[in-house]
């Protein structure tokens, strides 16, 4: 009776789930980087990085198909885009007319757009495979492996296991007002109540979670002194990267660098 | 006359492919009280929840107060049956303990009046009239369950289902909870693992394991039978 939709993780056998998190982690990361400073309109080289994304998406064994799916969850960003079209100066596109305001579009303009949209899918898709491929707690390592601040990564841990405990309150407070939501025998009652009563209903169970997890907060807080935290993050040390993840690390950045080079000569 | 609750032959697996009802037949008469016995896993919190429609079985009939608990009657059935859930955090949602009471009158859309009366009726049979303007927030732990009690008690239902009732009281509030119960003349399953209530208080003992009732009888019985109560992690009080 948990909630486990909220764990991207999928466990597998592939040569992607085998690689060593920090070196997927570096990868993932400078992917992403690399994808975000590609000059606008480098359409092949896009071509190149979604192939890029494409083979590991294969190689993860997850399926094409799942990561795809996922990755719409870009959407709602590449929306938050969409003023460039109007924004930029150049050759008019065309005209809208809203009310007292004109906008213009412009091909440099649409060229952005389409342009941050692409790169952003991506950029997703990679992220989609780095959380799908690693388990969280092998991240994490990740993250300290690359001096990302401990106590940020002591954060990101707790905040991921507690997540899961969250959810599962939530889902126990909608469950107990499902089993009270109930209609009378009597004929002309309407069961539901008014959109406002049901409102200040949802708000109160949204300050009953906040209560909790905040007094949740305090007791974890408390377990941790009682075992000796002083407010320092200690960790294990870290084991060490075979050759071939030096390997394969030096290679991978090596072509994702020279891609940037690339397109910078020819679009830059 | 209708039983309480008939179940006959309900399945139940998980998303996750975990089966956690395997065929569960159980019927309850009216004005019965039934303990719901087994260990942490068997399935008693899973089939709670079917009683009500929260979860929907993949097979078997399942019929509570003469109505068969299906999409169409989840309204009517839930207002029929009274579910305290385990931990009263989760039951207590509203700012204060007039505003939870009421939430259940409140949702079927009877009169203000009304509500105010079946509030103060739930709330004196827990005998917690004077907390109706408390927050629930700052109440004790036994405080609390009794007025977890009374937010179902003003739906007026026709059955009682506890989940744990007497989980994290002190001696002194378990001991007013257990007269609370006994007073209470509706047909209730308890489901619990604190087998001294269960002796005091059942007549009727429900043992489940593993998704099964593996046995069902007077609870003196079954008490005495220390190798099926072993055998399901079960102790005798």
């Amino acid at each position: 009776m948990h909630v486990h939709f909220l764990d991207p993780y999928r466990s597998g056998h592939s040569t992607i789930h085998q690689l060593d998190a920090r070196i997927k982690f570096v990868l993932a990361v400078a992917f992403i980087f690399i994808t975000a400073l590609t000059p606008i309109a480098a359409w092949p080289v896009y071509i190149l990085l979604f192939a890029l994304a494409i083979s590991v998406e294969v190689l993860s064994e997850l399926g094409v198909g799942f990561v795809l799916r996922r990755a719409v969850l870009a959407l709602p960003f590449i929306l938050a885009a969409l003023p460039v079209i109007f924004t930029i100066a150049g050759p008019a596109l065309f005209s809208l007319s809203i009310g007292p305001w004109t906008l213009t579009a412009t091909i440099p303009g649409i060229e952005r757009f389409v342009s941050i949209a692409l790169k952003s899918w991506i950029s997703v898709q990679v992220a989609i495979v780095l959380a799908t491929s690693t388990p969280f707690p092998d991240l994490l390592v990740a993250m300290r492996a690359v001096h990302v601040p401990r106590l940020l990564v002591a954060i990101f841990g707790l905040m991921w296991r507690y997540l899961f405990v969250f959810a599962d309150e939530a889902l126990r407070l909608i469950r107990a007002r499902t089993a009270r939501s109930g209609e009378a025998d009597l004929a002309g009652l309407k069961a539901g109540g008014s959109l406002l009563w049901r409102a200040r209903i949802a708000g109160g169970m949204a300050g009953n979670l906040f209560l909790r997890a905040f007094e949740r907060s305090d007791r974890i807080y408390m377990a941790m002194v009682a075992r000796g935290y002083d407010g320092e993050v200690r960790a294990a040390p870290l084991p060490h990267l075979r050759p071939v993840d030096w390997v394969i690390l030096t290679v991978a950045l090596t072509s994702l660098l020279s891609l940037l080079i690339f397109a910078f000569l020819f679009w830059g | 006359m209708h039983h309480s609750i008939e179940i006959d032959n309900l399945k139940f697996s998980y998303p996750d492919g975990h089966t956690a009802l395997n065929g569960v037949s159980l019927h309850i008469e009216p004005c019965e009280k039934v303990a719901l016995v087994g260990p942490n896993g068997a399935g008693k919190s899973t089939l709670i929840l079917h009683l009500t429609g929260i979860l929907e079985g993949q097979s078997g009939a399942l019929r509570v107060a003469g109505l068969p608990v299906t999409k169409p009657n989840f309204g009517k059935v839930r207002a029929r049956v009274g579910l305290v859930f385990q931990n009263p955090d989760d039951q207590l949602f509203s700012p204060t303990v007039f505003e939870d009471v009421a939430f259940g009158p409140m949702y079927q859309g009877l009169e203000m009046d009304q509500v105010r009366q079946r509030v103060e009726e739930a709330l004196g049979v827990v005998h917690m009239s004077d907390y109706a303007s408390r927050v629930s927030h700052h109440l004790s732990m036994g405080e609390k369950k009794r007025i977890s009690i009374a937010t179902v008690l003003s739906m007026k239902p026709e059955v009682l289902i506890l989940d744990e009732p007497t989980a994290g009281l002190d001696p002194r509030a378990r001991r007013s909870l257990i007269h609370l119960l006994d007073d209470l003349d509706i047909t209730m399953l308890v489901s619990t693992h604190d087998m001294r209530m269960v002796r005091e208080l059942f007549p009727r003992m429900v043992i489940m394991d593993e998704g099964r009732i593996v046995a069902d009888g007077s609870t003196q019985t079954l008490m005495n039978d220390e190798v099926l109560l072993n055998a399901h992690g079960l102790e005798k009080p």
